[in-house]
């Protein structure tokens, strides 16, 4: 449905995306992960029709974004990341001038507003002049007007920025209700709403695409690294430490005292659960357990590893190896 | 052109919305009804329309019409409305031309003030229509030219101000300077000076003569203009 073949968009000296290459599939919805300056939103607004990119080419549903550039916007609904929108016209206004420019009829209009009004919960203020609407209301008037035509791509450059939390909820089940019918491209750094939405996740970094994949997968790749954690009470520290170390399949081992107890995290050889083992030895001593736990990596660590290892390669830097670490 | 009309629908209703609109008409109708006043329509003056129309408001137009014109396209670019209106299946030359349109329509509507004039005249002596027309018809050719260029300006800027500035910086020079200019200089850049001076033009249009040439310089100027305002803006997309 979407497809970059070599993307490349510089701005004078600037690289701010570098040969990226992607396809999504019909429906479902993808994440376009990264930090800040990434590339994401230059990405977007190549494939939105809005500018070119230096070289490289990108094609929606087909047609290419220069070349069929009508066709490719009469199928994309789009939320640009800021919400730009006529503050002296009213919300019925200004969705009735989207609806006519994208050529819908009369009747076409009234129904789609009357559907999005419902959907994206406009009903309070649609007879309002969006410049009395707060943040989170403009929010949703440009929300429904990228759906309001149910266009089969939808793209959403960071949706649920200003949202409270209620909004935040009932935007990403409406955008995963979305990615039933249609193709969604959502563009976000915060990482719950990939969890919660995506279907797959591509994250840039400094305008390359450093992983791709299923937020399960992203998290597998590095659940090998998972920790065992644990705290008990009774020996000095130094002990614990010994003892621990010498359990069959643990590579490294670290501790801390805190409120009398000790807290021992384990980083075990790769693909190996030490936890049984952890048990048995602290009942054979008779220390107190008061909590065993594996700490599984979250897709934030994924973030933030792969994005530490790019920083680190553009500076010349050896590979960081961060886990949890406060790059962010 | 369906979409021309939506556009110039949405630029009339963002006049009508919006107070510097209703500021410029004020100081139109203040400042034309001031000339009149003190002008024209006074014991002993020639009974005729002509000062009026061939310097006071050729004048006022010049700084009026900037201010019209100014936030068209800066104003989408400062707020960036252009990115979602340039996302949508419309033409760079249909965002122009509906722009374009929208603004001269409230121009017209300026103009239709105007009237009040000759019908005030008409008490006193009979109206010469023909002329009327003439003088119409070369006020509206007029606002036109001065929209288009205005409208390139705005397009050159995100800055209202600066579109401002350039316009009339531009308009004073073709209209009031041109003429001038010409005498300075020899040979082919008088030729040019002269043929750009809008006042020039426009005089033959006051004095109720209408021929084709000069007809011609106003489509033609306008039409350019209205051309680089779509060029500024598709070259805009590749910064
Ligand atoms: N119009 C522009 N002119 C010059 N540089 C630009 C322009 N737009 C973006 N850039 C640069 O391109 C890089 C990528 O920017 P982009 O907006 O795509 O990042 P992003 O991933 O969307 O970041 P964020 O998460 O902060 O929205 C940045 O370094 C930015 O400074
Ligand atoms: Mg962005």
């Amino acid at each position: 449905m979407i497809r970059a073949v070599n993307l490349t968009k510089r701005f004078g000296p600037l690289l701010a995306v570098d040969r990226i290459s992607f396809e999504v599939e019909r429906g479902g919805v993808v994440g376009v992960l990264g930090p800040n300056g990434a590339g994401k939103t230059t990405t977007i607004r190549i494939l939105t029709c809005f500018q070119p990119a230096t070289s490289g080419s990108a094609s929606i549903a087909g047609f290419d974004v220069i070349n069929d550039s009508m066709e490719v916007r009469r199928r994309v609904g789009y939320l640009p990341e800021s919400t730009p929108l006529y503050p002296e016209m009213r919300v019925r206004e200004y969705l009735d001038f989207r609806g006519r420019l994208r050529a819908m009829s009369h009747a076409d209009r009234r129904d789609a507003i009357r559907r999005v009004a419902d959907r994206c919960w406009l009903g309070d203020f649609i007879d309002r002049p969006i410049n009395q609407l707060s943040k989170g209301m403009k929010q949703r008037v440009g929300l429904a007007d990228a759906i309001m035509h149910s266009p089969e791509v939808v793209i959403l450059d960071e949706p649920t920025i200003g949202l409270d939390p209620r909004q935040i909820r009932e935007t990403r089940n409406l955008i995963r209700e979305l990615g039933e019918h249609h193709t969604i491209l959502l563009c976000t750094h915060i990482l719950p709403e990939v969890e919660q939405t995506c279907s797959r996740t591509i994250i840039l970094a400094a305008g390359r695409i450093v992983a791709s994949g299923s937020p399960q997968q992203l998290r597998d790749q590095l659940s090998a690294k998972a920790r065992v954690v644990a705290e008990v009470q009774g020996p000095e520290e130094g002990e614990v430490k010994t003892s621990a170390a010498q359990i069959d399949g643990v590579q490294s081992v670290e501790v801390s005292s805190s409120n009398g107890w000790i807290r021992v995290a384990i980083q075990p050889k790769p693909d190996r659960d030490v936890r049984e083992e952890l048990f048995r030895l602290t009942t054979a001593k008779g220390w107190t357990l008061r909590e065993l736990r594996r700490e599984g990596a979250t897709l934030e660590d994924f973030f933030i590893q792969v994005v530490a290892k790019q920083q680190g390669q553009q500076e010349g830097q050896p590979v960081l190896d961060t886990q949890g670490g406060d790059h962010a | 052109m369906h979409n021309i009309v939506t556009m110039a629908r949405r630029e009339l209703g963002a006049y009508f919305l919006s107070p510097i609109a209703y500021a410029v008409a004020a100081v139109f109708l203040f400042s034309t009804g001031l000339a009149f006043g003190l002008g024209t329509f006074r014991n002993g003056a020639e009974s005729s329309l002509r000062p009026l129309f061939e310097f006071w408001v050729v004048m006022i137009l010049v700084f009026v019409l900037p201010m019209l014109t100014m936030r068209l396209l800066s104003e989408e670019f400062r707020a960036g409305t252009i990115e979602t209106l340039m996302t949508l299946p419309i033409s760079e030359v249909e965002v122009v031309l509906g722009k374009f349109f929208g603004a001269f329509v409230f121009y017209l509507v300026l103009l239709a003030t105007l009237l009040l004039y000759p019908i005030l005249m008409s008490i006193y002596g009979p109206l010469d229509v023909q002329l009327l027309i003439c003088n119409y018809l070369g006020l509206l050719l007029l606002g036109a030219l001065y929209i288009a260029a205005g409208l390139f300006f705005s397009a050159c800027t995100n800055h209202q101000i600066i579109a401002v500035l350039l316009s009339f910086a531009l308009l004073a020079l073709m209209t009031f300077a041109a003429e001038g200019l010409a005498q300075q200089v020899e040979g082919w850049p008088r030729a040019v000076l002269q043929h750009l001076s809008v006042r020039m033009h426009f005089a033959n249009f006051v004095r109720g003569m209408l021929e084709v040439n000069h007809l011609v310089f106003f489509l033609t100027t306008c039409g350019a203009f209205l051309f680089l305002t779509v060029k500024r803006l598709e070259m805009r997309r590749w910064q």
